[in-house]
């Protein structure tokens, strides 16, 4: 399904922000390190899921990438573009390839202007067609998204969660990008609304030849959409496989743990479904254990574990992971 | 509802429906509070008076009539022929028109009906002028605070802390007590000069609005910060940096339209306190220039004859009373309309 050349290429990126105390001269007394070191590729037409609990980095991930937060470190390339070193007009111009659809429908579209405008308005800040076309555009986009084009002169707060998220696609779909972040752009809708949203990005991808990255926060929601899945933990990722082999071969104890709370379709299998307990809470990423940081809850965690980071390499042909055991 | 339109149906303009916007909203529900509707009503008239207060005005309001010098509300007017040329009604000499005072007249025989109607162009410009520039300035620096964020933030803000913790308003009676002073020498020259002349021939209300939009712009400049701070970090913020959109942009179009409402209604409520500190500073000598009326300074010449002519402090007085209830009837309107959580219905 996914053509092989890379579209993006993700270079030990970090993005620590820092905490200050003072009010007339701030002092950085430390940093939440939300991101750290994180290395991974996106692959043309492909869908990599991105999955960890909730704070563990994944948003900053997506920001960072797309250059919305600075990186305090680390690269990410777009083609051979470094889009770290962009600046301006430069940026500007790439971001006409790169996306974001958001988590929140009800924060994500401005309450001060029509669904028109909305959808407009990136037409509008690169100077594409006058009025008239980007009229007819923006009809076009919303019957893409399974909107009317009747509802081009209501505003926002007239709309359900589902057909605001769908705004927010054809908001991103406008510049006709090739890389989209999703940030979690079903967790805020019911149930019985997130498949249609899912089945239009997927539609959509298949039209554009669209690349996504797909943020979720857990694994069963990434499993249907996702080509790899890389699992994050407290700023880092732990482990990346295709989809097949994470789901059957997890390595990294954290994965391992997600997956045995994932219930399993088939009824006789998960009668036989263990529950791996994680014990404790996450650390904060502003103060992260010494060597692996997930050795506080790690159940097979050894003396190494406490002192020494694990190395993030390929153990097998595309499946990474960073564990001591592995 | 609208979903039920069919996707593929050509788009009629005609047929598609009109949004409300969020502001046409709060109109609606503003229309419902009769108070506040009163109160905005009662402005309009009164800026209308403004506007024309020489057709509601029989004398002008600096004629003097020695003859009939604290007369009595609703006495006739002792009419001898020098005094004829200054009687006519909206611009046409008429007798009749100057027969009476309406409301009585001060202690130069000057008619206060008159001085009270042109006392409105006073109150209803420092109303205006005040608020638009607290307004302006202060929106704007708390906005360029706030989305700038960091150091310079921290900076500006500083600097409004510090203004805050000068005693402003015995510094504007200092720079008032000092241009009067300035001005009874009759300096004319340089840049002082050219003020002074200013302030002059606005009947001295030039340091007025200075002052008055310098006393608030501080509070508002702190709430328009406080306001761009719950913007900024919204996610269609985030989004218009995304399809490439300019700061200038993104502030005017984004920021400005959401964190306005707020700050208009906190100006509006505002307003009876510019009306009343002018009157204070008129009353006490340093508002505008005799014989320009104000309704504070009005007062202050009336009051020493309070217990024999209350009429002189009364007429000026209901009158700024009652158009300072009506900017606060209207400005409570506009929040109860404007903020979501004091709706009662719905
Ligand atoms: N702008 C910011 N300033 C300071 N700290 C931040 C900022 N954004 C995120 N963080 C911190 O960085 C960490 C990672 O946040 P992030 O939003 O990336 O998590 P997430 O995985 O997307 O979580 P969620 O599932 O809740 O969206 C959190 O601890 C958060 O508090
Ligand atoms: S490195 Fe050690 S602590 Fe970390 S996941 Fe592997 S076994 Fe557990
Ligand atoms: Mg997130």
């Amino acid at each position: 399904m996914s053509e092989n050349g890379t579209l993006i290429k993700v270079d030990k990126l970090t993005k620590h922000f820092p905490i200050t105390r003072g009010i007339i001269i701030q002092r950085e007394v430390g940093a939440v390190q939300a991101v750290d070191k994180v290395s991974f590729e996106i692959r043309k037409g492909e869908t990599l899921g991105l999955v960890g609990e909730s704070g563990c980095g994944k948003s900053t991930t997506g920001r960072t990438i797309l250059q919305l937060y600075r990186p305090t470190s680390g690269k990410v390339y777009y083609g051979d573009a470094d889009l770290t070193e962009l600046k301006g007009e430069e940026l500007r111009r790439m971001r006409r390839n790169m996306q974001m659809i958001f988590q929140d429908p009800y924060a994500s579209l401005n309450p001060r202007l029509t669904v028109g405008n909305i959808v407009s308005e990136p037409l509008e800040v690169h100077s594409i067609g006058n009025a008239r076309e980007r009229r007819e555009r923006v009809q076009e986009l919303l019957r893409l998204v399974g909107l009317s084009p009747h509802m081009i002169n209501r505003y926002p707060h007239e709309f359900s969660g589902g057909q605001r998220q769908r705004i927010g696609v054809a908001r991103a779909l406008a510049l006709q990008p090739e890389f989209i972040v999703c940030d979690e752009p079903i967790s805020a809708l019911d149930v019985s609304i997130q498949a249609q949203v899912v089945n239009l990005l997927e539609e959509l991808q298949e039209t554009f030849g669209l690349t996504y990255l797909f943020i979720a926060h857990d694994l069963s929601m990434v499993r249907h959409i996702s080509d790899r899945t890389a699992v994050m933990y407290l700023g880092k990722v732990v482990e990346l496989a295709t989809r097949n082999e994470l789901y059957t071969h997890p390595l990294h104890p954290y994965t391992q743990a997600l997956l045995s709370a994932v219930p399993i379709p088939d009824p006789s299998k998960e009668g036989k479904r263990q529950r791996i307990i994680l014990e404790g809470d996450v650390p904060s990423p502003a103060n992260p254990p010494k060597g692996c940081r997930f050795h506080p809850r790690c159940p097979l965690a050894i003396d190494i574990c406490r002192e020494v980071e694990p190395e993030w390499r390929e153990v097998a042909p595309d499946h990474w992971v960073a564990c001591h055991l592995v | 509802m609208a979903e039920s339109v069919a996707l593929d149906q050509p788009l009629d303009e005609s047929t598609a429906r009109k949004g409300r916007s969020p502001g046409q909203d709060a109109w609606r529900e503003f229309r419902r509070n009769r108070i506040g509707v009163a109160g905005l009503i009662f402005i309009i008239f009164i800026i209308l008076v403004a506007i024309f207060a020489p057709l509601m005005s029989p004398y002008g309001y600096a004629t003097q009539n020695n003859l009939n010098s604290r007369a009595k509300p609703m006495t006739a007017y002792t009419i001898t022929t020098d005094y004829l040329p200054n009687c006519h009604w909206a611009g046409t000499p008429l007798e009749w028109g100057c027969t009476i005072f309406f409301t009585g007249s001060d202690a130069l025989g000057r008619d206060l009906w008159s001085r009270t109607v042109y006392g409105t162009r006073v109150s209803i410009s420092i109303a205006l002028v005040a608020s638009t520039v607290s307004l302006l300035i202060g929106s704007i620096y708390g906005t360029v605070s706030g989305y700038a964020g960091g150091r310079i933030d921290n900076f500006m803000m500083r600097i409004v802390d510090f203004l805050y913790a000068v005693p402003i308003l015995p510094l504007i009676i200092l720079m008032q007590v000092y241009f009067k002073a300035l001005a009874r020498q009759g300096v004319r020259e340089g840049l002082t000069g050219a003020i002074i002349e200013l302030n002059q021939q606005m009947g001295g209300m030039l340091f007025l609005f200075i002052a008055l939009g310098a006393l608030n712009w501080i509070g508002m400049s702190r709430m328009a910060r406080g306001q761009v701070l719950s913007y900024k970090n919204k996610e269609f913020i985030e989004a218009a940096h995304m399809i490439g959109a300019s700061n200038s942009r993104i502030i005017f179009r984004h920021l400005m339209p959401n964190i306005l409402g707020p700050l208009l209604i906190a100006e509006t409520l505002a307003i009876p306190g510019y009306i009343f500190t002018e009157a204070v500073l008129s009353f006490i000598g340093l508002g505008v220039n005799p014989p320009t009326p104000s309704w504070g300074q009005m007062i202050s010449e009336g009051y020493q004859g309070l217990r024999s002519n209350p009429h002189l402090v009364l007429v000026p007085g209901a009158a700024l009373t009652i158009l300072t209830l009506a900017f606060n009837f209207m400005g409570d309107g506009l929040r109860d309309a404007f903020d979501p959580k004091l709706r009662g219905r719905k």
